[in-house]
Parts: C-alpha cells; sequence; structure tokens
C-alpha cells in the first residue's frame, strides 16, 4: 500500500483544531507503517490519543513519563531483540519540553548507547499540555504564561539538533508540517538507518501561539522560508545536506502574524533577524555551502 | 549444591537461574557486586539476556518499564539514593501492571552520606504499589528473589527482595544454591497475561478519566491482598522444589511470651541468639520475624500476638515526626484486637550502626522493669552530643 493512503491515525482524537502536532503524528506514522511501537511521554499528545479505553493510534503505544522517552524505548528495544523480533520499529514520540529539558539526559543517555530506535520530538515551542509555560525550546522574543509582560523570553532557543549531532549519532533531521513529502522521506530514510535517529518536528499550536486554526500550516511553512527553521539532515553527525534554501520571507513577516510576539518592538525584530542571519551562516558553513 | 557465597552473589544466581532476559542498572554502593556479577554472566553467555548499562536509575526503572511491557522478565538492583531516584517510576510499575523483581540493599539516604545499612530508603517507597520482602540470611536472599518472580507474575505487582547492606550484600555464608531443574519446576517461564504487540494494537497506561482510575486502584489493592491468600500455598511448592520456606512471619518461641521483640533483616539473627540464652535464664521472651512487608499480613502477626502483655519492636529506620515505621504498622495491625498490651517502638542501628545482643538485653530490662517506660517511642544508643554555641 502507498504511503499516502495509509491512515494509522484515527479522526475522533481530542487536539485543538489547526494542531499542528496532531498533522505530524499523521504524516509520521502513514511513512512509518505499522509494524511499530511508540513510547509516548507525557505532552499534549498524551491527552490527543484519548482517554482510557480508546486510542486515537492504530499502533501499540506505551504512554510513559514524562523524562523517560529515551529510556523506556531503550527497554522495548531490548524485549524486541530478545524476543527474536528484530523487525518492528521502536519509536519515541515526545513534545520540546520532554526533549529539550526534562527528558534530556535520557534522550542523551540513550543515543549514546546508540540505541536502535527514531526519537521523534515534535516541537510547539513551550509547555502546552500544562498551559503554555516556556521551555528550553521557547524562542526568544516569545510570550509564554511563564514569560509574561516585560519579561518575554530573552534567551535563544537551545538548538537540539545540533545537540544530538555532537553524539555523532547516525542519523539526525528536522522536518515541518507544512513539508509533508520532505517528512514522510525523512521518516523512511530514518526507518532503514540502524541505531539511534532523531527527528526535529515543528509543529504549530494555534492555541499556544495566539494565532488562528486556519493559519497553523501558512505559518509553519513560514518559517521555513524565514530560515528560522531551516530544513535540513545530518549524516553520522558530520555529513550536512540542507534540504530547502530560498529565503521567502523576512523574520519580522512571521513574527507579525502571531500573538506571542505582539510586544515586539521594531528593533527587537531586527536584533532577532541577525540572530536567525547568523545561525543560518552558521549551518551553511557546516554544510559547506554558500549563502 | 552447597557454595559459599556473598549475599550479593545470591541474589547474582537467583537471577540467573530464573532466565531474566532483561537486567538494567545504575552502580551505587553497596549494590554494586550484584549487577557487576550479572554483567559478567551476560557476557560470559552464562545468561541469555541484554544487560542495558542506563546513565541513571530513574532511566534503569523506565527501560525495564519499556522491557517488561513488551512480555519478558526484568531485574534491577538499587539501594538508597538510587531508590529514591526511581520514587516516580516505581508507581508507574505498579500501576502498568507489571511484575518487574528488584533486590533493594538497604542503605541509609545523604545527607551525610552513609553508605551502611537502614531501612528508611525502602520503606520510603512503602506505598508504591510494590511488594516488600526484608531477608535474614543469604539463603533466604537466594530463594526469595525466585520466590519473588513466581508471586509477581501471579498477581501482576511488583516486588522488591530487600537485603541489609553488607551485613547481607558483602558477607560470605553457605548458600545451596538450587539446580536448575528444581528452579524451573518451580518458576516456568513468563507467560504474561497481556503484552503489547503490533498484531493487535492497544495503549498502555494512557489517560484514564475519575470514570475508571478508581476501580483500576482497587484492582491493584485486591490483588495486594491476593497475595496474601496465595502465599502459603506458593510457599509449599517452593518447599517441594528447595525444601525451603520461610512464612510471611516467622514466631519464635512466643506462645508463653511476655515479651516479643518484632524484627525485620539480619536483626532478627542476632535476636535469635539473644532469644536462646534469655530463654535458658527461664526469661519468657519470644521474636516475631516480619519478612513480608507489603503487603502487610496483619492476621498472622495478630495471631503471633495474641496475649502477649508487652511488644517491642526494633526499627532500622525513621518515620520523622512518628516513630520507627514497623512500630506503627504493627500498631495499626494490633488496633482493633481486644486486650491490653503496651508496643514500645524502638529505633536503633540507623546508619548501620551495630544491633548487638547487649543493646537488646538493655531494650529487654528497660521493658520489664516495673511497669515499663513511659515513652512509647525511644532511640536506643544514643550518644552525648553537644550542640557547640546554640
Ligand atoms: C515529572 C513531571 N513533571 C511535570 C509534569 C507535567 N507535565 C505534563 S506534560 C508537560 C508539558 C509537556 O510539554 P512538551 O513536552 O513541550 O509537550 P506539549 O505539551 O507542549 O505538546 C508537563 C510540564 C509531568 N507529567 N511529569
Ligand atoms: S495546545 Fe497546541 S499542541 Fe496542544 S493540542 Fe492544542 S494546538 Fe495541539
Ligand atoms: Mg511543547
Amino acid at each position: 500500500m502507498e504511503a499516502a493512503d495509509r491512515e494509522l491515525m484515527c479522526s475522533g482524537h481530542v487536539g485543538c483544531p489547526g494542531c499542528g502536532a496532531t498533522i505530524a503524528m499523521r504524516f509520521f506514522l502513514k511513512a512509518l507503517g505499522e509494524k511499530a511501537v511508540m513510547v509516548l511521554p507525557a505532552c499534549c499528545w498524551s491527552v490527543i490519543a484519548g482517554p482510557f479505553p480508546q486510542s486515537s493510534i492504530k499502533i501499540p503505544v506505551i504512554h510513559a513519563a514524562f523524562e523517560t522517552g529515551g529510556a523506556t524505548a531503550t527497554g522495548v528495544r531490548a524485549a524486541l531483540d530478545m524476543r527474536g523480533d528484530t523487525e518492528t520499529t521502536v519509536v519515541t514520540w515526545a513534545g520540546d519540553g520532554g526533549t529539550f529539558d526534562i527528558g534530556f539526559q535520557a534522550l542523551s543517555g540513550a543515543v549514546e548507547r546508540n540505541e536502535d530506535f527514531i526519537y521523534v520530538c515534535y516541537d510547539n515551542e513551550a509547555y502546552m499540555n500544562t498551559g503554555i509555560q516556556r521551555s528550553s525550546s521557547t524562542p526568544y522574543g516569545a510570550w509564554t504564561t511563564t514569560t509574561t509582560g516585560s519579561d518575554w523570553k530573552k534567551l535563544r532557543k537551545k538548538n537540539i539538533v545540533e545537540a544530538l549531532v555532537a553524539h555523532r549519532i547516525p542519523y539526525a533531521a528536522t522536518a515541518n508540517i507544512a513539508f509533508p513529502e520532505d517528512l514522510m522521506r525523512k521518516v523512511k530514510k530514518a526507518k532503514a538507518v540502524k541505531g539511534s535517529r532523531f527527528i526535529h518536528v515543528f509543529a504549530s499550536c494555534p492555541t499556544g501561539w495566539r494565532i488562528p486554526s486556519e493559519m497553523s500550516v501558512k505559518i509553519a511553512r513560514m518559517a521555513v522560508q524565514t530560515n528560522i527553521f531551516p530544513l535540513y539532515e545530518v549524516e553520522d553527525g558530520v555529513r550536512y545536506t540542507i534540504n530547502y534554501k530560498p529565503r521567502e520571507y523576512l523574520v519580522r513577516e512571521y513574527f507579525k502574524l502571531q500573538g506571542r510576539f505582539r510586544h515586539l518592538s521594531d528593533a527587537d525584530l531586527d536584533a532577532i533577524q541577525e540572530m536567525v542571519d547568523e545561525d543560518w551562516h552558521l549551518l551553511l558553513r557546516k554544510a559547506g555551502e554558500r549563502a | 549444591m552447597k557454595r559459599v557465597v556473598e549475599g550479593s552473589q545470591a541474589v547474582a544466581e537467583a537471577v540467573r537461574l530464573a532466565k531474566v532476559q532483561v537486567i538494567s542498572a545504575y552502580p551505587i554502593t553497596p549494590q554494586t557486586h550484584i549487577v557487576e556479577i550479572l554483567a559478567d554472566y551476560v557476557s560470559q553467555g552464562r545468561m541469555k539476556a541484554r544487560f542495558l548499562r542506563v546513565e541513571s536509575e530513574h532511566s534503569c526503572m523506565a527501560a525495564l518499564i519499556g522491557a517488561q511491557s513488551m512480555g519478558v522478565r526484568t531485574f534491577t538492583a538499587t539501594s538508597s539514593q538510587g531508590l529514591a531516584l526511581m520514587h516516580e517510576l516505581l508507581h508507574w510499575a505498579s500501576g502498568a501492571r507489571l511484575p518487574i523483581v528488584m533486590a533493594e540493599v538497604n542503605r541509609a539516604l545523604a545527607p551525610g552520606w552513609n553508605i551502611w545499612s537502614d531501612q528508611s530508603d525502602s520503606l520510603s517507597q512503602r506505598d508504591t504499589g510494590w511488594m516488600q520482602f526484608y531477608c535474614e540470611d543469604s539463603q533466604e536472599v537466594l530463594d526469595t528473589t525466585l520466590f519473588a518472580y513466581r508471586l509477581a507474575e501471579t498477581v501482576y505487582l511488583p516486588a522488591m527482595v530487600v537485603l541489609d547492606a553488607f551485613f547481607l550484600s558483602h558477607t560470605y555464608e553457605p548458600v545451596d544454591i538450587p539446580s536448575q531443574e528444581d528452579v524451573d519446576r518451580f518458576l516456568p517461564p513468563y507467560e504474561p497475561a497481556f503484552q503489547l504487540d503490533t498484531k493487535h494494537p492497544y495503549a498502555l497506561s494512557p489517560l484514564v478519566t475519575p470514570n475508571a482510575y478508581m476501580e483500576m486502584r482497587h484492582e491493584m489493592s485486591a490483588a495486594m491482598e491476593d497475595v496474601l491468600g496465595l502465599y502459603d500455598g506458593l510457599e509449599e511448592e517452593m518447599f517441594r522444589a528447595f525444601g525451603r520456606r520461610y512464612g510471611m512471619v516467622e514466631a519464635i518461641e512466643c506462645r508463653d511470651a511476655r515479651v516479643v521483640f518484632v524484627t525485620s533483616g539480619t536483626v532478627t539473627s542476632t535476636a535469635r541468639i539473644f532469644l536462646k540464652k534469655l530463654r535458658e535464664r527461664g526469661e519468657k521472651v519470644g521474636v516475631l520475624k516480619v519478612k513480608l512487608f507489603r503487603p502487610f499480613p496483619t492476621e498472622e502477626v495478630r495471631r503471633a500476638l495474641a496475649g502477649v502483655p508487652k511488644v517491642v519492636v526494633v526499627d532500622r529506620n525513621c518515620s520523622f515526626g512518628l516513630g520507627g515505621i514497623f512500630a506503627q504498622e504493627i500498631r495499626a495491625a494490633l488496633c482493633n484486637v481486644p486486650g491490653e498490651r503496651r508496643v514500645y517502638g524502638y529505633i536503633a542501628g540507623l546508619g548501620g550502626r551495630d544491633i548487638t545482643e547487649e543493646l537488646l538485653e538493655e531494650i529487654y530490662g528497660e521493658v520489664t522493669e516495673g511497669k515499663g517506660p513511659e515513652r512509647e517511642n525511644i532511640w536506643k544508643g544514643l550518644q552525648e552530643v553537644s550542640h557547640g554555641g546554640r
């Protein structure tokens, strides 16, 4: 069956309208197929998946403690190996909080051991499940419920892909809900690789970003088109490939559409543009490319 | 076959004989020997298992939860800080009804850093839904580890086999190591009632609303109660396989006793010697060893202590603000039982300090002199402390 026809997510999930995390899961599962077990640490998806006795995901799921994505998957893989099942893919599906922050130790441990699994972080740039609190993935300039008023976040977003790449894992990639073919290609590619694989999926959140639900995909696309969230892959921690290049928008056009950035001045936006340019040039250098 | 082995090795031999498939551990003194031996067994091919060298105890328990959910037998060992770090995951394991077995080497909690024997670590996990067995010697440790798998896999609850730091973990004793055939007869391969499977996908441990949560918890509680009903029958099977059984509690000369010492762990061995001497002097004293702590064997305790006017509970632990934890449990068990009695809680031996025969004699002297002590909770063996300048 063609991936595009295969539907491993049911309707009736309880994600908000326009939820990027929900779109991300749907495309991910299409490319992954049913021969997989998913570890799902606490995040919006713990709820989206539906309450007992329902499940909106048609593969086996172990709901897990918030910070255990890397560790629980380690055990699942070991048990499958002991059962002689080397075909089933083990996947962890976690939010940015569960990946960048509280689950980082377990993730780092798992990939240092080069555990044979795919770790997907869907990134909505805050703790959404608990009500939009800041995480280390929240970008510079953002309002959250714990960075309010003039205390908007004045620290940069952690570069999680580079942190994973520093572990020299076999495959790391970024993906975005607005680029489903690219996302599914990366999932299939990851599936064929052995060892630890990491996919960082940009997943807009209308509720937390203060954007209309119908703008969810457009804004996610603009994150790539501004170079804020470049699409790229890194193999064996060294071989960089940038998948999408032409810049189509300035950072301010992306920021102006979102309520979470409403308070920023022109000077703030100029400063952010500089940061984004700097990061982009760094990535180009790593990929051995020119602007 | 009898061999002289360390308590830690007794655990490891049981794990090998149980044909555990996934082991995960993170080093902490005094648990280390157990997992070093097992790592070696796995690398030599003496065990067909995966040994997961995780980066923390927290990840260790998470990994076992993942593995056991996929239907394999698992094991870990830890102590003190390591067990405390696992706390959240202990609830996950029992709530998911996973029969994981761990060896818990009783060690004090910091600060100050103290690697010696103390029960505060395991007793702090009292309410996590894990069975707890307190062992007296290395033979009991080996047998109980095998027994723990059998019981855990019958009721689908995890189990902690508890052994005193150094007094047991690092002490050499002759231990009868049963043959693989005998063990296989007592402990068949793990056939889980449920496991995750890509052919029949479902979700484990999902969001549960108030509509169903309470029933799930009630089933856990009922499973704990089932243990009390199953225990003797399963021990009978163990007796047939290995020729040994221990009981949830062991009442030693309690029948006519005027004073009974309630003990757990290695202190029981000291109490046995003390008891013998006192009995020779004609003193009517008994010892009640409590092995099973969760579920708590209320009926057995009541039966053993029926008509005993003075009960002394020796606790190598403390719940600050109330006293020894075994003492609390014994008092709770005796509540609503008709009859007059005094229950004295004695806290002794914290942080690995010796609990000697002399100390037990002193306690005996105190409780038999006149009406006995006024206080119900007494710290024993304290030295003078000067609080410079306060
Ligand atoms: C140890 C622990 N601390 C806190 C929580 C509460 N909690 C549950 S989900 C969550 C936020 C998840 O954020 P993220 O991983 O970014 O996923 P999102 O909800 O944004 O999709 C938090 C803080 C928890 N479940 N466990
Ligand atoms: S809060 Fe955001 S991430 Fe969570 S379900 Fe709603 S839209 Fe999706
Ligand atoms: Mg998030």
